[in-house]
């Protein structure tokens, strides 16, 4: 299991889910990706492409400024 | 989403593709404005794959589809909305996706007479033909106006179990969708794409007319969406934002633009687009003054940073009377 990180600060919605989507496409079961965004969009955004794909969402923090939502690559 | 549906209960399996052309309403704007912060940021692509029980792939077209916006075949629509090469396009690229996934043909929710352009009975079997799909495009809510489709031929779906809508009433689909269990829908297509919006398209014009050529950068069509757009002279123009949200927004470009902001009063952030000269910087700051909380005063203090990171020059101006900014100057 690798862990990833994707900058997708600055970027608006689908932006953000767009780049982590293709991101998770090049990754193996059970990598772990951490996605660090500013839209407050995503907080709905990346769970949702989450769910419809079987991902599995492990974490979102959100802070003043910063969103950072991980997910973990499924099988799927 | 009710297409969707229709192929579905057939026993068919069915996968969603969401073209992202970078004119899409949804998702920015709602981000972007403070006023509408209270909006549910949901992406209803996302929704409705979703609530279908579907993949979604989002793919990114904003780069490529540059030409149907610049160079639109069979033209635009009521704006500058190339309506009928954007549909070919789309279904041109869903059909090549069919093809290196492994899938059989491509369905979509148009209904012959619903929009004045892409959905008209003499443009499906142009776009058909032009995305080359051909017969392996699929219109389930109104085969019955349409020869039969490769798929109904196979008897992979069933034509009986298809749909005959037609025109700009949209009862029979909301009947439909209600039979269906569906009680909750995205907003009918046009709506999601800024280029049929009349005052966005009139700014995209501005920007072509003012740089002399037909092209844009994704920042421009993205600063297209927020802000006041003034242009006193066709060598610059001022954006200048309307409220918190469209400030912040708008901070991220200030490495790309000479910018001003008042400091001696609350004011909005202002980007110069163009190749100012001094006299017009100056008049930009007394505009910037007009629209801070000063505007009655005298004298304001604006700042002005031609590069980001440089010192600012801070510049003593009297707020610009607001007739003295004529209608014209105001691109919308």
């Amino acid at each position: 299991m690798a862990q990833h990180e994707l900058n997708a600060r600055n970027l608006l919605c689908p932006l953000p889910v767009i780049r982590a989507q293709n991101k998770i496409s090049e990754l193996s079961v059970g990598d772990q990706l951490t996605v660090y965004c500013t839209d407050p969009g995503t907080l709905h955004d990346i769970p949702a492409w989450c769910r419809v794909h079987g991902h599995t969402l492990v974490s979102t923090e959100e802070n003043s400024d910063e969103i950072v939502i991980t997910i973990e690559v499924n099988d799927t | 989403m009710l297409a969707t549906k229709v192929i579905q209960d057939q026993g068919v399996h069915v996968e969603g593709i969401n073209f992202y052309t970078g004119f899409c309403v949804e998702g920015h704007t709602h981000a972007i404005r403070k006023k509408d912060k209270d909006k549910q940021k949901k992406n209803s692509s996302l929704w409705v794959a979703e609530q279908l029980g579907i993949k979604l792939h989002i793919i990114d077209i904003s780069e490529e589809y540059k030409d149907i916006v610049l160079n639109p075949k069979h033209g635009y629509g009521q704006n500058l909305n190339p309506c009928l090469d954007c549909k070919i396009d789309m279904v041109g690229r869903a059909w090549q996706w069919c093809q290196d996934n492994d899938f059989d043909f491509v369905i979509t929710g148009e209904v012959v007479g619903q929009r004045p352009k892409s959905q008209r009975k003499s443009t499906m079997p142009i776009i058909a033909r032009e995305s080359q799909v051909q017969d392996r495009l699929v219109r389930p809510l109104c085969a019955h106006h349409l020869p039969e489709t490769h798929p109904e031929r196979e008897g992979w779906i069933k034509r009986e179990n298809l749909y005959d809508f037609h025109g700009r009433n949209r009862k029979p689909q909301i009947a439909l969708a209600r039979s269906l269990g569906i009680d909750e829908w995205s907003q009918p297509a046009g709506g999601c794409c800024f280029l049929t919006d009349e005052s966005y398209s009139n700014k995209l014009q501005d920007l072509w007319n003012a740089r002399g050529e037909r092209d844009y950068e994704i920042d421009d069509i993205m600063l297209l969406k927020v802000g006041r757009h003034i242009r006193p002279a066709n060598n610059f123009k001022l954006i200048v934002s309307r409220e918190e949200g469209e400030n912040n927004f708008m901070r991220g470009y200030r490495p790309q633009f000479t910018y001003l902001y008042p400091t001696s009063h609350g004011g909005p952030l202002t980007l110069v687009d163009g190749t100012p000269t001094e006299a017009d910087l100056e008049l930009a700051a007394r505009m910037v003054a007009r629209f801070s909380q000063g505007r009655n005063e005298d004298n304001v203090t604006v700042e002005l940073v031609r590069q980001h990171n440089e010192p600012a020059q801070a510049l003593q101006v009297k707020p610009m009377p607001i007739d003295e900014i004529p209608d014209s100057w105001y691109v919308n």
